[in-house]
């Protein structure tokens, strides 16, 4: 094998001397060189197929009309436009997006024609709606409900509980995407007086099993029935009411007082304190009809009620 | 001029001077004859396995088809899913310790008999036999200049070549598709694109390897045929020319006056080789085996038969060249060629081959035909529910791995039965070959979540005696 290497290493001379400098010649394999010869015929190909050369602000398209595509296309005023243009990244993109758009319809439109509780039943169907749901929930609904669907205490509602404040129904989850929801609680810091706020503070925990003064809080169970009129959306039973979207006061999840986060009784009444004193209005649910499509609504119903899976 | 003579220099360096076509000789023997028994129960194997039919439920009728849409690959009765990718790392090893074993006791027994390279240039050689004729023939017409004579014999045998080699590779690809429907759409031009590249690739590459390239791919290209070299020992069975008697002390020598029979010859010190050259001629790697082990030898021990028929027209006892041991060789009284396998290497190889083997087998054997897998939502990793209970929630992805619709019935162990929850779904029904991801809810009160770290998720099919698996996963509690 040395012997081999140094034969084919010893230098060879193009014979020119200038000087007694010598040029060495080394040519190329005749394989390699008919493979950039080959490359020369490819770009012509090329050329006549794809848009290559830049003319000033424009560029060469091929040969009109030898390689199309076709896609249909959305116009600002959504109308659907078919164009027929020289093959471009951009057009290739957009037909290929018509193909998975056209794959994904058919999904789409068998679950605008089933009910809500026949989708939930399909467990092949379902699968499309745990992956499309996902991407649809990222996309609207993650901001404020999150990613998981678990909610932000103080801002929006964990979805994969089982508390409803506006009704675990289809319908009711339904109407609630579609529509939107506004859920408000007046401030009572300047109706109540303040050692009145604590005695309902303390009412209020005692009826979800958190720690609390006993005395205070049947002063504030008086007061929530009568004259701190709580009882007028919250109920008697201070079980809340979907209708409104008054919050169920006697289980064990809190939306805008961070109970589960403080511990203490003192500071868990000053978090219920604040929040009678100075009232909820942030309880703002979007509308989304318009924004999104009706399959796309309940798709996404279904998937709040069962993937998620807080329905009841 | 000096150009030209520079250039042609470089063209006779030894690493380049492959210009020369090597035309081999035809040969009859033990080893001829057991390379062409080789040759057509592997192309009957590769050619005819794609048509055998095979029943069927859920995929075409073929008894072999690696259904790349489906992602199923049956084999007779088994079907491999992608999740056994084990099982093809398993069969990668096997293959690779019954290479070095074999290689390590019988020298490249692969290269010389099995490797589709050396039966397809065998088979384009064989073809070249036909058209052109012998050895000299073959010769005579790569001289003569192209007249009609060399262009039709050329044109056929090179024609045959690309035949044989599309057919090559329709037969390739009708092991990914449905063959009966496959080929009459291949020629009406009904095909899937993947078809054509895969039929278009293969009869080029085959053409090229096999009809163009032949030795070359052995010698330059193929990395097996180079590290097969590492693993010879001086005990290793490898195709040798005995030296010490082919040469005696004065060298070979062409039979003359008063240097025939054998006797005359050891007197003159001249040995049993008669430099006939039909070694040489009959390599279809060209190369000289009385030069001594070689890497561009593949073994094909076509050297021995050429060399034995010669020895029995001369009189003279067979084995001048023979598998033998380097070791045996140079020894100065070799004793009869034997096979050394009570070694290290060859015995720790054999038991890797049988272990390896055993393991697949096993695993191909017990394999359930459902799968099972639970992920937990992570997301949140937990929540309490009203009454202060907890829930988890997890995906449980249920494979059918047989060829009909199977049932299923989703339990856990561990956790009240009550627990699970998989909301409306009535009944766990998964296709033949298709997976199924089922969302789970499981609630558990708060002091029984407090205690609970884990439990499983019981999947059942509901046929008779088919195995319930069994997944353990994690729950998560404050």
């Amino acid at each position: 094998m040395s012997q081999d290497k140094a034969a084919t290493t010893t230098p060879k001379t193009t014979g020119h001397n200038w000087d007694g400098i010598e040029e060495y010649t080394n040519p190329l394999p005749t394989w390699w060189i008919w493979g950039f010869y080959i490359t020369f015929i490819f770009t012509v190909v090329y050329w006549l197929l794809y848009p290559a050369w830049p003319i000033g602000d424009k560029f060469t398209k091929g040969i009109p009309g030898l390689h199309t595509i076709t896609y249909t296309a959305k116009t600002a005023d959504g109308k659907e436009v078919e164009k027929t243009t020289h093959w471009n990244m951009r057009a290739k993109f957009m037909h290929e997006m018509n193909e998975h758009q056209a794959d994904q319809k058919q999904w789409f439109d068998k679950v605008a024609a089933t009910s809500f509780e026949d989708v939930s039943a399909d467990a092949e169907l379902m699968q499309f709606v745990n992956s499309a749901g996902k991407t649809l929930f990222s996309d609207n609904c993650a901001p404020c409900h999150q990613a998981g669907g678990q909610g932000k205490i103080g801002m929006a509602p964990n979805l994969t509980d089982d508390h409803w404040q506006f009704g675990g129904t289809y319908d009711e989850i339904h109407e609630t995407i579609a529509e939107g929801r506004n859920g408000v609680m007046p401030p009572f810091q300047d109706t109540l007086e303040d050692d009145q706020i604590t005695q309902l503070a303390h009412y209020v925990l005692s009826l979800s099993g958190e720690p609390h003064n006993p005395a205070l809080a049947a002063t504030g169970k008086t007061l929530f029935t009568g004259a701190g009129i709580c009882f007028t959306c919250h109920g008697p039973d201070a079980k809340g009411n979907t209708a409104m979207g008054s919050a169920n006061l006697t289980d064990k999840i809190w939306l805008w007082a961070d109970i589960v986060g403080t511990t203490g009784q003192e500071a868990k009444v000053a978090e219920v304190k604040r929040i009678i004193a100075g009232g909820v209005n942030r309880g703002v649910m979007p509308t989304w009809e318009g924004r999104l499509k009706p399959e796309q609504i309940k798709l996404l119903t279904v998937y709040v009620h069962d993937t998620l899976g807080g329905g009841r | 001029m000096e150009a030209t003579s520079s250039a042609n220099s470089i063209k006779k360096s030894p690493l380049l001077n492959r210009q020369i076509p090597i035309v081999t000789r035809s040969v009859k023997g033990k080893f001829r004859t057991f390379k062409t028994a080789v040759m057509v129960i592997a192309y009957s194997v590769y050619f005819l396995l794609p048509w055998l039919p095979w029943e069927r439920n859920s995929a075409a009728s073929q008894a072999i088809l690696f259904d790349l849409e489906s992602r199923r690959f049956f084999i007779f009765n088994l079907i491999v899913y992608p999740q056994d990718i084990f099982w093809l790392a398993m069969l990668l090893f096997i293959a690779a310790a019954l290479l070095f074993f074999t290689t390590g006791l019988i020298g490249r027994a692969w290269c010389g008999y099995f490797c589709f390279q050396t039966l397809w240039t065998d088979l384009f050689i064989m073809i070249e036999r036909l058209i052109q004729g012998e050895r000299p023939a073959r010769l005579r017409l790569l001289k003569q200049p192209w007249n009609a004579e060399k262009i039709f014999k050329m044109g056929a045998s090179h024609g045959l070549m690309v035949l044989i080699s599309f057919w090559t590779g329709v037969t390739f690809a009708c092991y990914f598709t449905y063959a009966p429907d496959f080929v009459p759409r291949l020629f009406t031009g009904a095909a899937a694109e993947a078809g054509y590249i895969t039929v278009i690739v293969l009869t080029i590459t085959t053409y090229v390897a096999a009809g163009l390239s032949r030795e070359h791919i052995c010698t330059l290209a193929c990395p097996y045929a180079r590290f097969q070299g590492v693993m010879y020992e001086t005990d290793t069975l490898a195709v040798a020319y005995d030296v010490n008697r082919g040469e005696g002390a004065a060298g070979r020598k062409v039979p003359a006056k008063g240097l025939r029979t054998r006797e005359e010859r050891q007197a003159a010190g001249h040995g049993d080789c008669i430099d006939c050259g039909f070694c040489v001629q009959v390599c279809p790697t060209g190369i000289d085996i009385r030069e001594g082990l070689q890497y561009q030898c593949i073994s094909c021990g076509l050297c021995i038969d050429a060399c034995n028929n010669i020895m029995d027209s001369v009189g003279f006892p067979r084995g001048l060249i023979r598998y033998d041991s380097e070791q045996n060789i140079a020894s100065p009284a070799p004793h009869k060629p034997r096979l050394e396998w009570k070694r290290p290497k060859v015995l720790g190889y054999a038991s890797a081959l049988v272990v390896a083997t055993a393991i697949l087998f096993y695993n191909i054997g017990t394999r359930n035909d459902t799968e099972a897998n639970v992920q937990q939502v992570r997301q949140p990793l937990f929540v309490m529910l009203s009454d202060g209970s907890v829930r988890n929630r997890y995906q449980v992805n249920i494979a059918n791995k047989t060829e009909h619709e199977q049932r299923y019935e989703l339990r856990v162990q561990g956790i009240p039965a009550a627990a699970l929850d998989i909301g409306n779904i009535p009944e766990i029904r998964v296709r033949a070959g298709k997976s199924l991801s089922i969302n789970a809810k499981v609630d558990l009160a708060s002091d029984v979540a407090r205690n609970t770290k884990e439990f499983s998720f019981v999947i059942i099919p509901t046929i008779a005696d088919a195995e319930p698996v069994v997944v353990k996963t994690h729950f998560n509690s404050h």
